[in-house]
C-alpha cells in the first residue's frame, strides 16, 4: 500500500517471485531473518492456507562473509582461523576438514599422538555442538528450561576445551602437520572426570524431556525426510541417519584415528523429527565412548611433524579434497593451488546448506508450527550455510 | 453536604470503594506474581532469578513496570488507531470486574451477587475480544495468526469450562459463589474436589487454555509467532495485556478455590488467608507447568478439547445429574 505511494513495488526480488502463482485465498508471511524461530538470519518465506504451509521457501545471504573468496587472497595458514568463524557449533570438524586437505595435497604425516588429541578435541566440540542444538531446539517447541541444563553442561565442556584448544567458542588449535598445544594433565584429569558425569546426565535429558509425551506428540511422525528425498538434496549427518542412511563420514571414508575406536553409529529409520533427535542424543554417548577410548590409549611423543610450514609457506601445486564428519553432517573442504602463495579455490561444502535444501519440500502441507520444528530438528547454523 | 452524601445510595458507595480495594489487590497480586513467576522460573531453571534490584531482586517487578511505563508507545503506520488503543484497556478492565462476586472471605466480598457464577463467565468471554482486537487492528500477520488461534482456543474451551462449573452449581442448586464455598467443610475431604475430581482437572486443563499459559499458550506462542496478537505493542500497550494476563490467572485460581477447594474454608480457623494460600498454591502450578512444558500443537490443542474434555465434561454432567436426581 504505502509501497506502491511512493512508486514501489512491494517486497524485495525474493517475495516477488514468491508471490508468483500464488493462490487468491492464501496469506504470504516471511519469517525472519529476525524471527526467533530460525536461531540467527535465515530467512523463510512461507505461504499459509490458514496455518497450513502451502509452500516454503528459505532464503539465505544475510550472513554471508565470502569465507571462501577470503581464501584467495591469503596463505593458507593465514585462512586457518577462519574455519572456527564458519561453523560456530563444532568449528573443530571444520578445522579439521581443511587441515586434512593441505596433509593430503601436501602428503604430510601427523604424529599419533596429535590424531588423538583432533579426535578427543572434536568429539567433545561435537557434544557441545549436540547441547547447544538441544536446548535450542526445546526451545522452539516451547518448552524454555532445558536449555538452562543443556548450557549448565556446555560451559563445562568449554572449559575442559579451553585448556585444549585456548578458546571457547571458535577454536581453531590445529595446525598443518599437528596441534598447537599438548594436552594438559590437568584436562586429561578434567576431562576423565567429566565423561562419566555426562554419561550420567543423559538419561535425565531422556526423562525430562526426551519421554515427554507433548514432545513426542509434537515430533513423532512430523516432518519426514524419506531416504530419497534426502539422497535427492545431498543431506549428511543426522539429518540421513534419522532417515535410515547409514552414513557417517568417520565409518564410511575413515581419516584420523576413527576406526582404532568401538563406537556405533546410531541409525534410526523413521526419518521424522524424532528420529533425527535421537541420532544426535545417541552420537553423544558415543562421542563420550569415543574420548573415553582415546583418553585412555593416548599414545606418547610429538604433536606437530617436524618441519612443519610457516605462516609464508606456499601449498604445493595441485587439487586435494578432504571431508571429515561434522556435528551437522558432512563436511567437505576441496582445496586447488597453483602453487603460488595463495591457494587458488576452496571450496566449502556445508552439511547445512543441503539439509535446509530438502526443508521446502518436506514442510509443505504441514502446519506452521510443525515446520518450524522441522527447521530445528535440522540443527541449522546460518553463518554455515552462507559462509 | 451531609445531604448530598447521604443522598448518594450506599450500594454505590460500597461498589466504589470495592473497585478501587479490587484494583489495588490486582496491582499489587501482579507484581507479587511477577516476581514469583521470575524467580520459579529461575530457581526452576537452576539459576537464582532477579537479584540485583533490593534485597533478592524484591524490587524488579517494580523496576520492569517503571520500565514499561516509560517506554514510547508506538502505533505501526497501517494500524487501526482506535481499536488498536482499545484493545489493552479492554483486556484490563472486564477482569476487574470479574472480583466482585469473588469471595475471598465470609464477608469479604465486593458484592455478594446471586448469578456470580454467571457474571464471571459472561465478562472473562471479553478477554477474547480484545484478544482477536489486538491482533486484528495491529494489521501484523502474526498479530493475525494469533488472534486467530486465540479465538478458536478460547471459545472451544470455554465449553467443557461451562459444563464443569455447571455440575457445581447443580449440585448446590445456586450460581452464587459464597453460597457454594459455604456448601462446603472446613476438611480437604469435605471439599468439592473429593465428590468432583474429573471436573476439577478439566477445570483446570480449561483454566490453563483461557488464561493463554504453557503449555496452551498458543496465541502467543513466540518460536512460532514472535509474540502472537500482542506482537506490536510496546510499552504499558503491552504492560496491560500482561497485567490481564496475570490478573485472569489470579480470577481462575480464584474461581477454582472457591468451586472446588473450600474457598475460605480450611482446617483450624476459617479466613481470607486460607481462600489466599489455596489461589497461591494454584499459582504456584500455573507457573510450574509453564517452565516444564513444552507447547502443544495447534490442531492437538483443539483436539484435547473436542475429542477429551468436551465428551467427559458432558458424562460429568450427566452423571452429576442422575445422582442428584436418585440421591
Amino acid at each position: 500500500m504505502a509501497y506502491e505511494e511512493f512508486g514501489l513495488t512491494e517486497g524485495d526480488f525474493y517475495s516477488r517471485n514468491f508471490q508468483k502463482g500464488m493462490r487468491e485465498d492464501t496469506m504470504i508471511l516471511n519469517l525472519g531473518p529476525q524471527h526467533p524461530a530460525t536461531h540467527g538470519v535465515l530467512r523463510v518465506i512461507v505461504e499459509l492456507d490458514g496455518e497450513y504451509v502451502i509452500r516454503a521457501e528459505p532464503v539465505i545471504g544475510y550472513l554471508h562473509r565470502m569465507h571462501e573468496k577470503m581464501a584467495e587472497g591469503r596463505t593458507i595458514t593465514q585462512y586457518l582461523p577462519n574455519m572456527g568463524r564458519v561453523d560456530y557449533g563444532h568449528a573443530l570438524g571444520w578445522n579439521g576438514a581443511l587441515v586434512g586437505a593441505v596433509e593430503r595435497l601436501a602428503g604430510f604425516e601427523v604424529p599419533e599422538r596429535a590424531e588423538y588429541i583432533r579426535v578427543i578435541t572434536t568429539e567433545l566440540n561435537r557434544i557441545t555442538s549436540h547441547l547447544l542444538w538441544w536446548g535450542a531446539f526445546t526451545l522452539d517447541l516451547g518448552a524454555i528450561t532445558p536449555i538452562m541444563y543443556a548450557f549448565d553442561d556446555r560451559e563445562q565442556m568449554l572449559d575442559i576445551l579451553q585448556m585444549a584448544t585456548g578458546s571457547r567458542l571458535t577454536h581453531s588449535s590445529f595446525r598443518f602437520g599437528g596441534v598447537c598445544t599438548d594436552l594438559s594433565d590437568r584436562f586429561i584429569e578434567t576431562c576423565k572426570a567429566f565423561v562419566p558425569h555426562m554419561r550420567d546426565r543423559l538419561p535425565m535429558y531422556r526423562g525430562l524431556v526426551t519421554d515427554n509425551v507433548i514432545l513426542r506428540k509434537r515430533l513423532e511422525g512430523v516432518g519426514i525426510f524419506d531416504a530419497d528425498l534426502c539422497r535427492r538434496y545431498g543431506a549428511s549427518g543426522p539429518v540421513v541417519r534419522g532417515s535410515g542412511i547409514d552414513y557417517d563420514v568417520r565409518r564410511a571414508e575413515p581419516y584420523s584415528v576413527y576406526d582404532r575406536f568401538d563406537w556405533k553409529v546410531p541409525v534410526y529409520p523413521a526419518g521424522d523429527s524424532m528420529a533425527r533427535y535421537l541420532v544426535r542424543m545417541d552420537e553423544m554417548e558415543q562421542s563420550l565412548n569415543i574420548i573415553e577410548q582415546a583418553l585412555a590409549s593416548l599414545p606418547a611423543g610429538k604433536i606437530m611433524m617436524p618441519k612443519a610450514p610457516k605462516v609464508t609457506w606456499a601449498l604445493p601445486k595441485g587439487e586435494s579434497y578432504f571431508a571429515t564428519e561434522g556435528a551437522r553432517g558432512k563436511v567437505g573442504v576441496h582445496l586447488v593451488s597453483d602453487g603460488g602463495k595463495f591457494p587458488y579455490k576452496i571450496k566449502l561444502r556445508s552439511p547445512c546448506y543441503c539439509n535446509l535444501s530438502a526443508f521446502a519440500e518436506a514442510a509443505r502441507g504441514l502446519l506452521l508450527a510443525d515446520a518450524l520444528a522441522i527447521l530445528g530438528s535440522l540443527d541449522l547454523v546460518i553463518p554455515e550455510i552462507d559462509r | 453536604m451531609y445531604s448530598i452524601i447521604n443522598s448518594i445510595p450506599t450500594e454505590l458507595i460500597h461498589i466504589v470503594i470495592g473497585l478501587v480495594a479490587i484494583m489495588a489487590f490486582v496491582g499489587i497480586h501482579v507484581l507479587v506474581l511477577v516476581y514469583a513467576e521470575r524467580k520459579g522460573a529461575g530457581h526452576i531453571q537452576r539459576r537464582p532469578g532477579p537479584f540485583e534490584v533490593g534485597p533478592h531482586g524484591i524490587l524488579q517487578p517494580l523496576a520492569d513496570a517503571g520500565k514499561l511505563i516509560g517506554k514510547q508507545l508506538l502505533r505501526p503506520d497501517h494500524a487501526d488507531p482506535i481499536l488498536y488503543w482499545m484493545a489493552p484497556v479492554l483486556a484490563v478492565f472486564p477482569v476487574l470486574l470479574l472480583f466482585v462476586p469473588m469471595p475471598f472471605g465470609p464477608v469479604v466480598t465486593v458484592q455478594e451477587v446471586n448469578l456470580g457464577l454467571l457474571l464471571i463467565l459472561a465478562f472473562s468471554g471479553i478477554s477474547v475480544l480484545s484478544t482477536l482486537l489486538a491482533g486484528w487492528a495491529s494489521n501484523n500477520k502474526f498479530g493475525l495468526l494469533g488472534a486467530a488461534r486465540a479465538v478458536s482456543q478460547s471459545v472451544a474451551y470455554e465449553i467443557p469450562l461451562l459444563l464443569t462449573v455447571l455440575c457445581i452449581a447443580f449440585q448446590y442448586g445456586s450460581l452464587n459463589l459464597s453460597t457454594i464455598v459455604e456448601a462446603q467443610g472446613s476438611w480437604p475431604w469435605q471439599w468439592n474436589i473429593v465428590c468432583q475430581p474429573l471436573a476439577f482437572l478439566i477445570f483446570l486443563a480449561c483454566a490453563f487454555a483461557e488464561t493463554n499459559r504453557a503449555p496452551f499458550d498458543l496465541p502467543e506462542a513466540e518460536s512460532e509467532l514472535t509474540a502472537g496478537f500482542h506482537t506490536e505493542y510496546s510499552g504499558m500497550g503491552f504492560g496491560m495485556f500482561f497485567m490481564a494476563e496475570y490478573a485472569n490467572m489470579v480470577v481462575v485460581s480464584g474461581v477454582c478455590t472457591a468451586l472446588f477447594l473450600g474457598g475460605w474454608k480450611g482446617p483450624g480457623i476459617d479466613g481470607v488467608w486460607w481462600f489466599m494460600i489455596k489461589v497461591y498454591a494454584l499459582l504456584g502450578l500455573f507457573i510450574w507447568v509453564r517452565w516444564t512444558y513444552p507447547r502443544v500443537r495447534f490442531d492437538q490443542l483443539l483436539n484435547i478439547n473436542w475429542k477429551w474434555l468436551l465428551p467427559l465434561a458432558t458424562l460429568n454432567l450427566l452423571g452429576t445429574i442422575f445422582f442428584m436426581k436418585i440421591f
